[in-house]
């Protein structure tokens, strides 16, 4: 790796890092002021413990060696097979996928708010990350999803659709809460978390070009372009809608345009990111609502946001990825002189990492939920996660 | 000796507290309290979500005053305290049997 793309890979690597605490206060301030601290340290114990798994055998099992079709192995198990520095770019790519490995459970956690044990969190993450996220990641990064076609920038399908579904199997086998959904308890903690994603997401989508040149700045660009566009729509939406615009509309909108445009952000140019986050915005609004129709208790929404936001975002790089303006080799787009063979292949993927990701999450739960069960008493639940599970409180007069 | 408790718009507070120092009143208590009048709650909205708000935040204001100024600090507090709109508030007077000052022992109308 030259000095320069090492350098902004390992900037790229900090910056994710900081998205894992920005999701916590994005979810800790739409969560209620009782189950904040529950919601800030299941975000963070993600950031204790997938470093740690990544580097003894996730990494090795997810990448090593980068042509196997299904898992990787153990060859580089706690890094084993790295006998020298080297130039750093190997050690740098390992950590910036690292920081991925961590927020992805992480997203998991805003559906799951306010009910569930924190002890079978703990265990959740571990098994997740190697029974659903390694095997994802690699079919997509150099196994036989990725073989076939399929493009997925920064994790559009490999995080946030994974994640997103993920979320909704595990709130089947959670249930939903007893006590009444409250608005949030902080809006201006929902804010500032937003802005920590947003700063934080720079670094994931154009990191992942793990290089400094165009195709990272692109990137750049249209994780820029497309937050704003989507933030705009959503609250355009609600306020023809609802007849106010929303701070959380704002918010909202600017996380799921970052996320549509996560899988397409080294593939698309142009207008293209724009017209990705106005779809986004829209789509994502609308779809937050299903919850309360099919009656399930997504708490903040990671349905409707990672996973739909993260289908769109897969989906239409089959119309706009635009290769020549890359100077690149992946498949053209519909917009782009391509067939429709590129869309074929995004459904593809999104479906088998969808039905993975779906009945492995939902059998894990189970088994949980069976060995040590995966819910607190009800009256932790009316009491507050944060006393019951934590002995601490957020906030004291 | 009565005792006056106001519940009033919070913003209303330092209009208030400063139409009784002009007439002289030596003590007032305050709290933040929550409830519902006639004025109701009201429904805030979250991603298309609707939440009833039951509760609104107030302040509660008590003071102890001598018997004859009871009227004049009610008049105070309405004619400060209002804004015209629903939610404003209201003021009620209690008698009161006893008032001590702890650290004199004083009683009565010296303690006020």
């Amino acid at each position: 790796m030259e000095p320069a793309g090492l350098t902004w890979v390992l900037i790229s690597s900090a910056l994710v890092l900081f998205m894992t605490p920005g999701l916590a206060f994005f979810y800790g301030g739409m969560d209620r002021r009782r189950n904040v601290l529950n919601m800030l340290m299941m975000n963070f114990y993600c950031i204790l413990a997938v470093p740690v798994l990544w580097m003894l055998a996730g990494y090795s099992l997810a990448q090593v060696p980068f042509e196997n079709d299904w898992l990787g192995s153990l060859d580089a198990f706690a890094l084993g097979d790295l006998k020298t520095a080297g130039d750093g770019g190997t050690l740098a790519t390992i950590a910036f996928l690292g920081m991925f490995a961590a927020i992805t459970p992480a997203l998991i956690s805003g559906a799951v708010a306010g009910r569930m044990k924190f002890a079978a969190w703990a265990v959740f993450v571990p098994l997740w990350l190697f029974i659903v996220y390694v095997p994802i990641f690699k079919w997509l990064y150099g196994g036989w999803l990725g073989q076939r076609g399929s493009l997925d920038f920064a994790g559009g399908t490999a995080i946030h659709v994974n994640a997103g579904i993920a979320a909704l199997a595990a709130v089947f086998v959670l249930g939903r809460r007893k006590v009444d959904p409250a608005p949030p308890h902080s809006m201006p903690l929902v804010m500032i978390g937003t802005g920590i994603l947003w700063f934080g997401w720079f670094g994931f989508n154009a990191g992942s070009a793990l290089n400094a040149n165009g195709q990272a700045a692109q990137a750049f660009m249209n994780t820029f372009l497309a937050g704003a566009a989507a933030g705009l729509a959503w609250v355009v939406t609600e306020w023809i809608r609802a007849g106010r615009p929303t701070n959380l509309g704002a918010a909202s909108g600017i996380v799921a345009g970052l996320v549509a445009v996560t899988p397409a952000a080294g593939y698309v140019s142009g207008i293209a990111p724009i017209i990705i986050g106005l779809v986004a915005g829209v789509v994502c609004s609308l779809a937050v609502r299903l919850k309360s129709k099919l009656r399930y208790d997504d708490a903040l929404d990671v349905v409707g946001v990672h996973f739909v936001g993260g289908l769109v975002g897969s989906l239409l790089i089959g119309f706009f990825a635009n290769p020549k303006f890359f100077e690149a080799e992946f498949t053209a787009g519909l917009f782009y002189g391509g067939d429709s063979g590129l869309l074929v292949e995004q459904l593809i993927a999104n479906v088998v990492a969808i039905v993975w990701s779906f009945v492995l999450t939902f059998v894990i739960m189970k088994v949980l939920d069976v060995v040590m069960g995966v819910r607190v008493e009800e009256q932790a639940e009316v009491t507050g996660l944060d006393l019951a599970l934590h002995l601490e409180t957020a906030y004291h007069d | 000796m009565k005792l006056i408790t106001a519940i009033i718009k919070p913003f209303k507070l330092d209009v208030v507290k400063d139409a009784l120092k002009a007439v002289n009143i030596t003590g007032i208590t305050v709290s933040e309290v929550r409830g519902f009048g006639r004025q109701g709650g009201h429904v805030e909205t979250y991603r298309g979500a609707e939440y009833k708000v039951d509760f609104i935040p107030k302040v509660r204001l008590e003071m102890v005053v001598d018997d004859p100024a009871a009227d004049a600090v009610v008049d105070v507090i309405v004619k400060s305290a209002g804004s015209g709109n629903i939610g404003d508030g209201k003021v009620w007077v209690t008698d009161v049997s006893r008032v001590v000052r702890i650290r004199t022992g004083e009683e009565g109308r010296d303690a006020i």
